[in-house]
């Protein structure tokens, strides 16, 4: 049995588990502006949601309120923790927090300069990551990363060179691997495909399509991209002005949507 | 195993002038483990619609739609997910792939998600793509590039390849050949046989006349305009 077999023969039956997150009656306000309000939901292990809307409907600020990027005014963020079972994540001390956020949690920034270290080297990246939860002998180190470019399609005869030197595919597959390589069990993806060229696109989606379903992993991923949910999300959640206007299964939402609001976002795409 | 009491489904078009249309309604109807039941009505009855209700594609405006112990109209999206992985089987009349995941792994993947280990489950791909008549060669590729034939009798073995307590079948025979079409007018017989409860939309006359033990005519439960 390989180890990737494992990792999927433990994955979580999401019909019996308790959540992995249940967000709980969630608000961020810019002043008299509403950022996101009132977003309640639970996330159960090995289930994707996509969270769709345009461009200021809420969901970069809900995302971001979720990672601990942005502190919500209200609600609650409570995440299923290995060692003390459910924590509010919002009352956390930034310690614990920032510990969850190099550990059991990941964050992929849309543009992937914001997630990698520019002038440390492809290896270095991916080998920081593990250092930081407490990986010290080099040789291993070297040889997981070696393994994960590997996974994300860059060839390991890149290892010691700079994202700087990588076309922007390249980059968000090293952005990747150097959140997958610790583990985690919730990713949180802010448009991850944004700005990549349809056929770097296409294969980034079934890389992390592949990865979500042999990881066993939980994702929550924003976009306004209806073509990604489809593709990856199991779920799907629609907003609008900062309120979720319909949630239910991607297809569902997709291919029968109830609110006005839905379909116009349906209608809208452009058939190729 | 499949058994729906009074759904109705209606479409509300919010962007063009808040227009009602009801599709479906007070559908009632069950079909028994072993059993293959037709659904007929012209074109626009609302067949498919009823379908895709049955999948959990659509969603009912009333009623109940029970698959086993589950019902659909109450049910999670999980609990839809898990339902398709493990006890509804689908076959459309299109086949929809990620690109670059080949043939095999294609038919296949229904198989690896239950958790068959990825020798039977490659093998059993095998076997179905070979009584399917898909050439050899073509298993590698991926088949979004393969003709609107091939593409069918992929989705079919897709469709077969995990034993499904229900399934519904989309014209599974449109665009076959008279070989193939014997081939999956077979599968369905070995289906029913294994007890599998199944709904299928079937144009082609002497296909439905075979497999099917009953009809129901979808258009008397259609309404309004869409009649």
């Amino acid at each position: 049995m390989t180890a990737m077999d494992q990792i999927t023969s433990t994955a979580t039956n999401p019909a019996q588990a308790t959540p992995l997150l249940s967000v709980r009656e969630l608000s961020k306000r810019y002043g008299s502006h509403i950022g996101c309000t009132d977003i309640s939901f639970d996330l159960y292990p090995g289930e994707v949601m996509g969270i769709v809307g345009e461009s200021g409907s809420g969901k970069s600020t809900l995302l971001n309120c979720m990672a601990g990027h942005i502190a919500p005014d209200t609600g609650q963020v409570i995440f299923e923790t290995r060692a003390d079972g459910p924590r509010d994540t919002v009352t956390m001390s930034e310690p614990e927090r920032r510990m969850l956020g190099r550990t059991d949690w990941a964050f992929v920034h849309q543009h992937a300069r914001d997630g990698l270290r520019m002038g440390v080297s492809a290896g270095g990246n991916v080998g920081e990551r593990l250092m930081a939860v407490g990986a010290r002998h080099y040789g291993d180190i070297r040889a997981q990363a070696t393994d994960w470019l590997d996974r994300v399609e860059i060839d390991p005869a890149r290892i010691d060179d700079r994202p700087t030197t990588f076309s922007g595919g390249m980059q968000q597959r090293l952005q990747i691997a150097r959140n997958l390589v610790t583990g985690p069990r919730l990713v949180f993806m802010d448009e991850p495909t944004g700005g990549l060229d349809v056929s770097v696109q296409a294969r980034l989606l079934d890389l992390v399509r592949g990865l979500v379903r042999d990881m066993g992993l939980s994702a929550i991923i924003v976009t306004h991209d209806l073509a990604v949910v489809r593709l990856l999300a199991d779920r799907l959640m629609v907003m609008k002005s900062g309120r979720v206007v319909e949630a239910g299964l991607t297809d569902q939402v997709l291919d029968d949507p109830q609110h006005a609001y839905s379909q116009l976002l349906v209608s809208s795409v452009l058939q190729v | 195993m499949i058994e729906l009491r009074k759904v109705s489904k209606t479409f509300t078009l919010h962007n063009q002038g808040s227009a009602v249309i009801d599709v479906l309604t007070d559908v009632s109807l069950s079909v028994a483990p072993g059993e293959c039941v037709a659904l007929t009505g012209a074109s626009g009855a609302g067949k498919s619609t009823l379908m895709r209700m049955i999948y959990g594609n659509y969603l009912s405006q009333a009623g109940e739609l029970w698959i086993g112990d589950l019902d659909l109209t109450k049910a999670e999206p999980r609990e839809i997910i898990a339902l398709r992985r493990d006890v509804l089987g689908y076959v459309s009349q299109f086949l929809r792939v990620v690109p670059r995941v080949s043939t095999l792994d294609v038919v296949a993947e229904p198989l690896r998600a239950v958790g068959v280990s990825g020798a039977d489950a490659g093998a059993r791909a095998q076997e179905l793509l070979h009584t399917l008549n898909i050439p050899e060669r073509l298993w590698p590729l991926s088949p979004t590039t393969f003709s609107g034939g091939e593409q069918q009798r992929v989705n079919i073995a897709r469709g077969f390849a995990h034993p499904y307590p229900a399934i519904l079948l989309d014209e599974p025979t449109a665009s076959l050949d008279a070989a193939n079409r014997e081939v999956v007018l077979g599968l369905i017989e070995a289906a029913k046989a294994r007890g599998a409860a199944i709904i299928g939309i079937f144009h082609d006359e002497a296909a439905r006349n075979r497999v099917c033990d009953r009809e129901i005519d979808v258009s008397r439960f259609t309404t309004g305009l869409a009649a």
